[in-house]
Formats: C-alpha cells, structure tokens, sequence
C-alpha cells in the first residue's frame, strides 16, 4: 500500500500549524473522499445559500413570479422605520453583553475554591442554557406580563412603584428581553469562566499571595489577565448571539409586539419573507445581518486564530 | 470575617439558583393546577395536585405526533452530520490534501453565520423540492447546520491522539477506513457521545426554521407545535405550561444524569 507508507509523516499538521514541510511530500487523494459529504452538504446549505440570498435581494413578487428590481429593496429597507427599529433593536440587546460577562466572571471568581456544594451549584446556574427557548419563554411570558408573578412578588416586596407591564410596554420590552436573555446565558459564561480559571496554574497565584497581595488584587492582577482571552472571546461570541440569534424570544414572549416595538431583525426577516411573502425584502434583509454580522465573524475568526497560536 | 464570606457567598448562590430554577418550578407547579386554582393562585404550591392537564394535552394535542417528530429530526441529523463529521475530521487531520486547512478554518467562520440568512433560499429550494412539510426539508438543514461545529471539534480532538497510535496502524498496512473504524473510533466513546448532546440539544430545542418549514399539523416539530398554539391556548395557562414541561423533560432528564458531557460538549466551543 504506497499510501500506508506515506503517511508515516510525522510533521502531521497540528493546530494551523500548515504548509512548512508538507509541500515536498506526495499530495494524497483519499482525503478527498472523506471530505466529499460534508462538501455536499456545506455547499447546499452555506455556499448555494449566500449565493442565492444576494441573487434574491434584487428581485421582488413571491414565489413564480420574481422580477427584478435592481437595489430597490435596498432603498426600501433604508427607508422603513420598521427594519431600521429591529435592527436597532439588536443593537440595544447589546447591553446585555456586558452584564452576562460581569455577573458570570464574578460569580466565576466566587465560586473558584473548593467548598461544599460548589459543584451542585454551577449544574443548577447552568440549566437554563440547555433549555429550550421555546418553552421557557412560554413561562416567561406569565411571569413577565401585566398582573403577572413579577408584578406579583414587587406587590408583596412592598416595591409596588417597580410595577410594570413588561412585555407590554415598548419602552420595557427590549429590557424584558434582554432579562430573559442574561437568564438563559449566565450560567454559561459561569461555567466557561470557572473551566478558564481552573486552568490557570496555582504556582502564579500562590506566588502573588506570598508577594502580599490580598484577595481583590489576586482577582484583579492575576487571575482576571490570565483568562482575558477567554474573556475577550466569550463577549465576542455573546455579540454574535444577540446580533443575530435571539429570534426565539422575540417570537415567543412578543410576537414581535407591542406595535413592532420589539421587533429584531431576524423577525423582520422571517415577517416579511414568510407571513408577506416579500421573498425580495426578506434576503435583502438577511444580507444586510450577514454584512453585520460578518464584523463580529471576523473579530472572533481572528481572536480565535491568535488563541490557537499562542497555545502552539 | 471568613465566616462572613461564606455565609454571603452561600446567600448569594442561593438566591441565584432560585432565579435559575423558578421558571422551571412555575411551569411544573402551573401544570399540576387546574385553571381555577391557577387563577386564584398563580404562584403558590399545587395543594390539590391533578394530572388533568398531562392528559389533556396527549388528548387535544397531536403531541406525541411532535414529539415522534422532534425525535425523527433529531437523530437522523445528529447521526448523519456525526458520521460525515468524523470522516472529515479524520482526512482534515491524518491526510494530506490541499484545502483542508481551508475547509477547517472556513467551518470556524461557519459556526457563527446566523440560520437566519439562510432561510429564504432554503426554503425555495425546498418548494422546488416539493419537500414543504416533510421530515427532510429541516433534516438536511439541520445536517448542515451541525456539521462545522462537529468538525471543528474531532478536529481538535483528533490533534490530541498519539500519532503512534495512527503510524502503528498504517505499518501494519491497514487501510484508511480500518484506522478510521478499529483506531479512531474505539477512543473517540466519550467525545462522540458529548456531541452528539450538543448537537441534539440544538435540533430538538430549534424553533425558527422548523416554523417556517413544517407548516402541518402533522409534520411539526414540539417546538413548532408548542409556539403555534401559544395563540390558541394563551388563556389557559395550565394546559401550555403542561406542554411546554414535557417538552424540556428529556433533556432536563440527560442532563441530571450526564451532566459532564453537556458541559464539557458545550463549552468545547471555547477552548483553543
């Protein structure tokens, strides 16, 4: 077997560590093989995908009946204050970013020693990320309306002037939103922050205590910087989520409402494209959250490169 | 003043795992309360207990209809953006093709393109199809929708196998597809099994797409079924709180017994 001997290639490519040494050897085509079904199928839902999305953003009428219109729909998005608000909407679910990463990183710094029941505590924080949004944001919805739980509890709490009609409001609903949002995140970026912290070596810790440094500055000066990364890529990745995958929430605890108040523009997009049949309005709208969304892509494609080249 | 740490970091943990836990309990307790009860009471203790509303929903509702829906979508993807993963994986890191670095960094920049924008032209190539409200239509979405997270971690998983394992194999003159079966596969139980979690968390938990592709009653998904009559039942509270339980029970089920793997599966994102 000439390809049993060829691969006894010990410059195998670790983590993008690519193309050295590897030029001089006999190029194989097995692989090709092993890759072709997973080709197919990217090139179906990805590559056919950003190609007919872009196709069908110049076009408007519904299905059979498509004509072109050149950058019609484009002007028509600049143009209606309902996709400016949705996608507005995204950027106002960013607030949620910071708190998730603040709140996880501190609860992380908290529970990083060993104390009794610690472990029970991070499984209980990290339920509601594997839940499905559907059907939490059902239960939501009864907590958060007018006269619901919360109003409820608020009452009996004796903070009676906090009241409010939640999902019924436009000026509360995105926070309302958001809320559920940094409920179903936080127990992830708890769990992410404690696996990072874990890892960082005890000596360097033990060494600033010896130093004199108290607790804060331990947290502050070493573990915090020790796990920036970690950090830095988690924000970027919670970006992501609120920019462009929080349209279950949306359709679940609003529907979109009060008035398209708290409309996002995934909702816009699945709105125009499948409840109007607008098929023109909608992929001109998704292009417009794939161009939006691509800057963050890039932010985390080159965070994670870096990550992987210091780990090298 | 130690003592006093401990005591406030125990509050602390308390109180938020009450947050994390009580949307569960409301929608358990709710359940477990008939309408009347609920509207005099909504956030007290199911003193009277019925299983009405359990019975209810599999009587009204196609449920189990979802339900055997959920489940069908669910494994047929996850076996079949596992399997092709795998094999991907391996010629990625054991072959040497042109592209394969490519391939890996591409499903990097993959994992985070929003399904969203891929919906449109989905969803007319299924019309084209004729598949609209079957099985398949989300299934091949779904597939490709796993496969570069799936990737990317047997790729990094691959990279932490001895190569010795791999080169013994091949002196022996063992085929691409023996490595593959009696090499990789033997060591790769624990990792499979952590993403095949992952991966059907997301299917069973997607709403989106299967909304907008499985229009009939009797091709919807739970999570489809459970959003759709949202509208139609909002009024009785107990009835889509009964619902809406025994469509987070299997995974809250998973989840307490292999808890590790849906941790580890689903922070695996954030390593290197």
């Amino acid at each position: 077997m000439s390809s049993a001997s060829v691969s006894l290639d010990s410059n195998r490519p670790r983590a993008a560590a690519p193309t050295t040494r590897k030029v001089r050897r006999r190029r194989q085509w097995w692989p090709y093989g092993y890759m072709a079904p997973v080709l197919i199928v990217l090139g179906v839902v990805f590559g056919y995908s950003f190609v007919e999305v872009v196709h069908y953003s110049f076009y408007a009428g519904s299905i059979g009946s498509l004509v072109w219109v050149g950058t019609a729909n484009y002007r028509e998005l600049a143009t209606d204050p309902q996709f400016i608000h949705s996608m507005f909407n995204n950027f106002k679910l960013l607030f949620t970013v910071p708190i998730v990463t603040v709140l996880a990183l501190a609860i992380a710094l908290m529970i990083n020693t060993a104390f009794r029941g610690v472990r029970q505590y991070r499984a209980i924080l990290f339920l509601p990320y594997i839940l499905p949004a559907t059907a939490m944001g059902l239960s939501f919805s009864y907590l958060l309306q007018g006269n619901g739980v919360l109003d409820a509890l608020l009452t009996k709490l004796h903070v009676g002037f906090l009241i409010h009609d939640w999902l019924g409001s436009p000026s509360w609903v995105m926070f309302s939103i958001g809320g559920v949002i940094v409920w179903q995140q936080l127990g992830f970026g708890v769990v992410v922050f404690s696996a990072a912290l874990l890892a960082v070596p005890a000596e360097t810790v033990e060494a600033a205590r010896i130093d004199g440094a108290n607790w804060w500055v331990v947290q502050r000066r070493i573990l915090i910087p020790q796990i920036r990364r970690i950090i830095e890529f988690f924000v970027i990745l919670q970006a992501i989520i609120v920019l462009s995958s929080v349209f279950t929430y949306v359709y679940v605890l609003t529907g979109g409402g009060p008035a398209y108040s708290s409309s996002v523009m995934e909702f816009y997009i699945y709105q125009n494209g499948f409840e109007n049949g607008s098929i023109g309005i909608a992929s001109a709208g998704a292009v417009v959250l794939l161009v939006i969304a691509s800057v963050f892509i890039a932010l985390y494609l080159w965070v994670r490169i870096r990550a992987a080249k210091d780990t090298r | 003043m130690q003592h006093v740490r401990n005591i406030a970091r125990q509050l602390t943990l308390i109180i938020l795992s009450v947050i994390s836990l009580y949307p569960v309990w409301f929608m358990l307790s709710t359940a477990l309360k008939t309408s009347q009860n609920y509207t005099l009471n909504p956030t007290g203790l199911p003193l009277h207990p019925t299983m009405g509303n359990f019975t209810a929903v599999f009587a009204d509702w196609p449920v189990l209809t979802w339900m055997r829906n959920s489940l069908v979508a669910t494994a047929v993807s996850v076996v079949i953006s596992t399997v092709i993963s795998i094999m991907a994986a391996f010629a990625i890191v054991f072959g040497r093709a042109k592209g394969r670095e490519t391939l890996f960094r591409s499903n990097i920049a993959l994992m985070a393109i929003p399904p969203v924008a891929l919906l449109v032209p989905m969803y007319m190539l299924m019309v084209s199809a004729h598949l609209i409200n079957q099985l398949p239509s989300v299934i091949i979405f779904y597939t490709g929708l796993l496969i570069p997270f799936s990737i990317f971690f047997f790729v990094n998983f691959f990279r932490e196998i001895p190569e010795e394992l791999v080169e013994a194999a091949y002196i022996d003159g063992a085929p691409h597809h023996r490595v593959l079966r009696s090499v990789i596969l033997p060591i790769s139980g624990a990792s499979t099994v952590t993403l095949v979690i992952v991966n059907a968390i997301f299917v069973w938990n997607e709403l989106l797409v299967a909304l907008v592709f499985l229009q009939s009653n009797s091709s919807r998904t739970l999570m489809a079924g459970l959003a759709l009559y949202q509208g139609r039942y909002v009024t009785n509270e107990p009835l889509l709180m009964a619902a809406a339980f025994l469509s987070i029970l299997p995974l809250t089920v998973l989840y307490v017994f292999g808890q590790r793997f849906f941790v580890r599966g689903l922070t695996a994102g954030m390593g290197k």
